[in-house]
This record gives C-alpha cells, structure tokens and sequence, in this order.
C-alpha cells in the first residue's frame, strides 16, 4: 500500500521507483495520478522526467474510423515479433454533459494478456479538446521513464485540425481512409500538415491507390513545388495499410524507424523544443491561476472575474490588473 | 480530486456473442458520467484483469449470459486479489440463477443483477460501494 502512506513526495518517489522495476501496478496507479492532477503526480514527473527521453513517441491521429485502434494493435504485433516493448496511451472523447465517456479502443487491441511488453491505457479527454488527454504527454513521459522502447499516442477520432498531437509526438502518423475526400481536401490547411507519415488504412478497398496516389502528388510533388516543401513544411511518405490484415504494416515500421533515425539530427529537437514549451507554458499558466486563487488573492481575483462578466472591464485589463497585484505581492 | 469519474471496467468473459446488453450498460454508464473501458467479447480471466490492472479501474462489470458464471467469476476475483485488486468492486450481471448469488458473494462478487435492473440501479449501486483510487 505505498500509494496511501507517507507525503506526496515519498509516495511518488515509492511508486516511480517500483514502476520502473517493472511493477505493473504501480505504473498503472502513476498514470492515474497523473490524470488525476494530484501532487504525486508533480512530485512523480520531478523524478521521471530526467529519467525519460528515450522512448520514440509516436501519435496516431485522423478521422473517426479510419482504423487507428486496429492500426495499434497491428503495430504492437509487429514491434513485438521485433523484441521491442510498447505501450499506447489511446484517447477517446469525454461527454461535454455528464463528463462519462466510453473508452473502446482495447476492443481492437486484445491477446496481449500476458505478456509484459505491452501496457495499453486508455484516457478520457475531459473536456481536452486538442485531440488529446490534457495529461496524455505527461503519461507519455511515464511510459518513456518505465523503459518503453515506443509509446503510441493514438488521439480521438479526429476533425481537420486537431494537431496537438504533432507536438506531442516524435513522428506524426495521420490515417486517412481511401475516398474521403479529393485532392482539395489534401491540400487545406490542418491534419495532414503535420504529418510525418500518411497512411491510406482499408488498403484492400477499391479507391485506397487513387487516394494514395491523390495524397501524394498534393503532399510531395515531384519537382518541389507546393505544400510540402514550404518554410518549415514536412513532406511525408504515403503508405497504404490493411490494419485487419497487417498488409502494409512492416513498411510503416520501417517508415517510422527511418522518421526518427532522420529526425536525430535536426527536426526532433525542434519538435522536442516546441514540446517542452508547451510543457512549461502550461505549468505556467496553472501556477498563476493557483497564485490567483490562493487566500491572499482570491477576492480581488473573483472580483476581476465579477467585473469582466458584467462587461464593466474587459479581460484585458483584468489580466494586466491581476498580474501587476501578483508582481506586487511578490516585492513587498 | 473527489470530482473526478469512476472508471469502470465492463467486460464480457466466455464464449456467449451476446453483447447487447453489455454495450447498452457501457452507454448508459457513460450517461452516467462513468468512464466506461469496454472490452468487447470473449475475454479470458487474464484478460479482464490484465485490463484492470492496466487501466486502473474502480469497478469491473462481467456480463454473462452462457451460465458459465461459476467457472469464470470467482477466477478473475482470484486473479484480481493476486494482483493486489482486491478492493476493485466487482459486479456480475446477466442470467444468474439465484442459488448461485451466494457463492458469487463469497468469491467477491459484490453486486449482481438480473434482468429488469435499471442502469440508475447499476450507476447507484457503483456510487454507493466503489472506492475512487487514489495515488
């Protein structure tokens, strides 16, 4: 019972240690500290994060049956006849009602039972609506520090732009199902920006080569000119897969080894940079909002809130106006 | 964090491909305002509680409809407390005949429910008994 006994500090430092000696359990009591947002959880990721890094994060994202669950579950077959271990973070939508949610994806990813080198969770978006868990890429970080060879972020099903993925991740795998659309819809602004890999899933239906072949010919045009090759854009190989089959699977391993061998010298760490900004911000932003409604502050902090609500100031004014209190308390 | 949901397991163990009924209760948990981990048919008893353990449940629901209750329930109670889960609340619904309830009891079981129950029944009784983990 070492997630009851002792203070935050000594609980995390227990359940750390004890997950990364391979105890299932305590690794699975971490990440629900981390969804959870408890003080375990902070004191956990002080321990874990200098300890993580390693890991290949690789999300999946793209449309609501497009097959990314039976896309996960194919890839855990192959990286498993590989020897390497992976666990999957899977990501379905929370009720803006009543906060339930119903997670399916372990329904595609059976048979690994008994074996140790797969660990799947799955996490409720409560109210996240990147396409993501708010707390995905801090489990994705448990996992990495538990020794994972590759955590796959597999997102909601998703819309044309949600991206957060793409900075949650390493290598970005957006699935595409063949006829969704033509080559308009391949050159908009969103999701298949941000890919690293496209992939044309249901491969054994009729229309998944022209839609490859769309993809293509608008993402990565020969001669250089269009989408992809802009400032900062990404030209990523299309593949086609038969998740059901794992037709197609092993090449799209190959693919994401090369992704990450490639992105060892330059885009990674870019990547990597934006995450950690992202990280940061992010507890940025939580600590002020804690400092904002702590005792001291909590009055004039409703207060601001009253007044903005009413349309007697704006939100402009009352960021500036609590900032500038807060920097006060600070020098006294 | 009292707010956050319960997460519930509903899993259908054996071999009967009759999941109507567990998928309605997962829906209707989610109305509920459960998270709701469905696992989908044919589950061994590892199965179920390798997917306990992984998601860190507070609850898992068996739905068994094939009268191989007493065979396969008290294993994944077992299973469960091998596993140091045995404070997960287990509950058992579908065709149990009542000389069964009993010994369901003894192995772990603590709610079952026949036909008839109401998912506000399910959904009062996992409010009433489960214990949100905590870390």
């Amino acid at each position: 019972m070492t997630e009851t006994i002792g203070t935050p500090a000594e609980r995390a430092a227990a359940l750390s240690s004890a997950a990364r000696a391979g105890d299932r359990r305590a690794l699975a009591r971490l990440l629900t500290a981390v969804e959870n947002h408890t003080a375990v959880a902070e004191q956990a990721m002080r321990i874990l994060y200098p300890l993580a890094g390693s890991a290949h994060l690789v999300g999946i994202t793209g449309p609501p049956g497009a097959g990314k669950s039976t896309l996960v579950a194919a890839l855990i077959a192959e990286l498993r006849a590989a020897g390497r271990t992976v666990a999957v973070v899977a990501v379905d939508p929370s009720s803006p009602i009543t906060g339930g949610a119903l997670l399916g994806d372990r329904v595609r990813m059976q048979s690994y039972a008994s074996d140790d080198g797969v660990f799947i969770r799955s996490m409720a978006s409560r109210g996240h609506a990147g396409g993501l868990a708010a707390t995905s890429t801090t489990a994705a970080t448990v996992f990495d520090a538990a020794g994972f060879d590759i955590v796959l972020l597999e997102t909601v099903g998703t819309g044309q732009s949600e991206v957060e993925v793409a900075a949650a991740a390493d290598t970005t795998v957006v699935l595409e199902a063949p006829e969704m659309g033509d080559e308009v819809q391949a050159i908009k602004a969103g999701l298949l920006e941000v890919a690293d890999i496209v992939v044309v899933n249901k491969g054994d239906r009729p229309g998944a080569q022209r839609t490859a072949a769309q993809l293509r010919a608008m993402l990565a045009p020969p001669g250089g000119a269009g989408p992809g090759s802009g400032p900062g854009g990404k030209r990523p190989e299309v593949l086609i897969t038969t998740a059901m089959t794992g037709d197609g699977v092993p090449a799209l391993l190959a693919a994401l080894d090369r992704h990450r061998a490639a992105g060892k010298d330059e885009a990674a760490p870019a990547a990597r940079r934006a995450r950690a900004a992202a990280q940061v911000r992010a507890v940025i932003v939580e600590r002020l909002w804690e400092r904002l409604a702590a005792p001291t502050m909590a009055v004039r902090t409703e207060a601001a809130l009253d007044a903005v609500a009413r349309h007697e100031s704006d939100p402009y004014a009352a960021a500036d106006a609590l900032l500038a209190d807060l920097g006060r308390e600070e020098t006294p | 964090m009292t707010d956050r949901p319960l997460k519930v397991l509903i899993a259908k163990p054996g071999l009967d491909g009759h999941d109507r009924g567990a998928k309605v209760l997962a829906r209707g948990l989610r109305d509920e305002g459960f998270e709701v981990v469905y696992t989908g048919l044919r589950q061994t008893p590892e199965m179920i509680v390798t997917a306990a353990l992984q998601e860190d449940v507070d609850v898992v629901g068996m739905s068994i409809l094939s009268g191989a209750h007493m065979t396969l329930v008290p294993r994944v109670c077992e299973q469960l407390k091998s596993k140091g889960l045995g404070d997960v609340l287990v509950t058992v619904g579908g065709i149990i005949p009542d000389d069964d309830i009993e010994p369901l009891r003894t192995a772990g079981v603590s709610g079952v429910f026949g036909p008839g129950t109401t998912i506000r029944e399910v959904a009062d009784f996992i409010r009433a008994n489960a214990t949100p983990r905590e870390a």
